[in-house]
């Protein structure tokens, strides 16, 4: 069966990129094989996990279960898009400062999905802050240093 | 996982939607915010050759009240719902169950419109369709028709729309004075759907008897069940504590759950028994009585 490709285009951390996708292709795979940004990653790959989570026009996705060319037109932010004139986004400095991760597999897409959260809530409870990371799982850590780094960031960023 | 190739069409407007779903029939999807449909097609428990993405057609995401209906369109995400104060303060059963569906960033994607529309048991919505008694607009090659949420689910992932209709948007009565609804859901964890789930939404009488009152279950079979007969026994009753027992032992009985990792046949029925009653008594609790 052939498909057409689709010429799509997205701005990605600041710099637009253009691909010819094909339908099929998911947006976690445009990031990292394609745009070879592999600081994403790919985790369940059925939606729970959140690994895999990056800003589709500022809003926290799981982007294995976004078509990539669902994003045409819009604006991506990776983890490689959170520092910023080669600082690091009070986030990452939370969870460096408080040990926030042990094997850092699911830590971008905590970074992301917590990013956002302190966008849209500048002074989040612990309870809110893990409402936003339910569908964030991460296998080491227990949550309790997470916590931490987020209430960390968050006073960073008042 | 990779779905199976296919064609994406992202059509401006429902008309060309609609044109696109007719022509290729039973090879052509609606794609909404893909959070179920997506997952099945890397799974590959589904397979279409045509996706028609209907999420940048505009004017489907709205959440209104106008001349005494609720109307949300079908693009509507549920974190948009989560988050909007219309249904924050006057729709609580809808309130209770967006928070409960998959996920905070799940729902930044997903959409009303989908979890109603796609037939799954397991979602949550389409027993409140039921149990608010909603107006299912759908859009097809003849133009708009309304189906009522009881005449909408056939079977599993079966339902009233068309091939190529299109789920626009939901009709909702807005709530005379004395009602109350309620959503009341057990599950394991988050992103899990429901071992069992009870929508109920009623409206009291001045003297405190239930007037109105219907009951949806959530996984309790291939498709979303009204608990009618326990709705009919409730109805002109006072909601004291032996009148919801029986009733929610009533609307369990109506549960033909079958048995998985959420639980025995027995459990779910159980459970559905529990979450029903639950659900009648914050509904009442709202609704004004006690």
């Amino acid at each position: 069966m052939t498909m057409a490709k689709h010429k799509i285009s997205v701005t990605i951390n600041g710099a637009v990129r253009e691909a010819e996708v094909e339908s099929r292709l998911l947006l976690v795979h445009l990031i990292r094989e394609v745009f070879r940004m592999t600081g994403t990653h790919v985790g369940c790959d059925t939606s729970h996990c959140g690994a895999c989570t990056v800003h589709l026009d500022g809003q926290p996705v799981k982007s294995c279960t976004v078509l990539a060319v669902q994003a045409d037109g819009a604006k991506i932010t990776t983890v490689e898009g959170l520092e910023q004139g080669g600082k690091l986004h009070p986030v990452q400095e939370g969870f460096h400062e408080k040990h926030g991760l042990q094997c850092g597999f699911c830590t971008p897409g905590m970074l992301m999905t917590t990013s956002a959260l302190l966008e849209r809530n500048k002074n989040p409870s612990e309870q809110e802050i893990r409402e936003a990371i339910s569908g964030n799982l991460c296998r080491c850590t227990g949550y309790v240093n997470i916590i931490k780094a987020v209430q960390y960031a968050a006073e960073k960023m008042r | 996982m990779i779905p199976a190739a296919f064609d994406y069409h992202r059509p401006a407007t429902l008309e060309e939607a609609v044109k696109l779903l007719s022509s290729h029939g039973d090879e052509g999807k609606v794609l909404s915010g893909g959070m179920s449909l997506l997952p099945m097609l890397k799974l590959r428990l589904a397979s279409y050759a045509h996706l028609v993405d209907i999420g940048r057609i505009p004017g489907l995401d709205y959440i209104k009240e106008e001349k005494g209906t609720l109307r949300i369109g079908a693009m509507t995400r549920q974190a948009t719902l989560e988050r909007s104060d219309l249904i924050r303060t006057k729709y609580p059963i809808l309130a209770d169950a967006v928070s409960l569906i998959a996920d905070p960033v799940v729902r930044n994607r997903g959409t009303i419109g989908g979890n109603v529309a796609n037939g799954d048991p397991g979602n949550d919505q389409p027993a409140i369709m039921l149990a608010v008694g909603a107006t299912l607009v759908a859009r097809g090659p003849k133009g708009e028709r309304s189906i009522e949420a009881n005449k909408f689910y056939k079977g599993l992932y079966e339902t009233a729309l068309a091939r190529n209709e299109i789920l626009t948007e939901i009709r909702i009565p807005v709530p005379p004075a004395r009602s109350g609804g309620a959503y009341a859901k057990l599950k394991r964890k988050t992103g899990d759907f429901a071992v069992a789930a009870a929508a109920v939404q009623l409206t009291l009488n001045a003297k405190g008897a239930i007037e109105r009152v219907a009951i949806g279950l959530t996984n309790a079979a291939l498709t979303p069940v009204e608990a009618s007969d326990a709705a009919k026994f409730l109805t002109g009753k006072m909601p004291d504590d032996k009148t919801i027992a029986e009733a929610s032992k009533m609307a369990a009985t109506k549960s033909a759950p079958s048995a998985d990792r959420r639980g025995s046949v027995e459990y779910k029925k159980e459970m559905a028994r529990v979450l029903t009653e639950r659900a009648l008594r914050k509904a009442v609790q709202r609704a004004g009585g006690k």
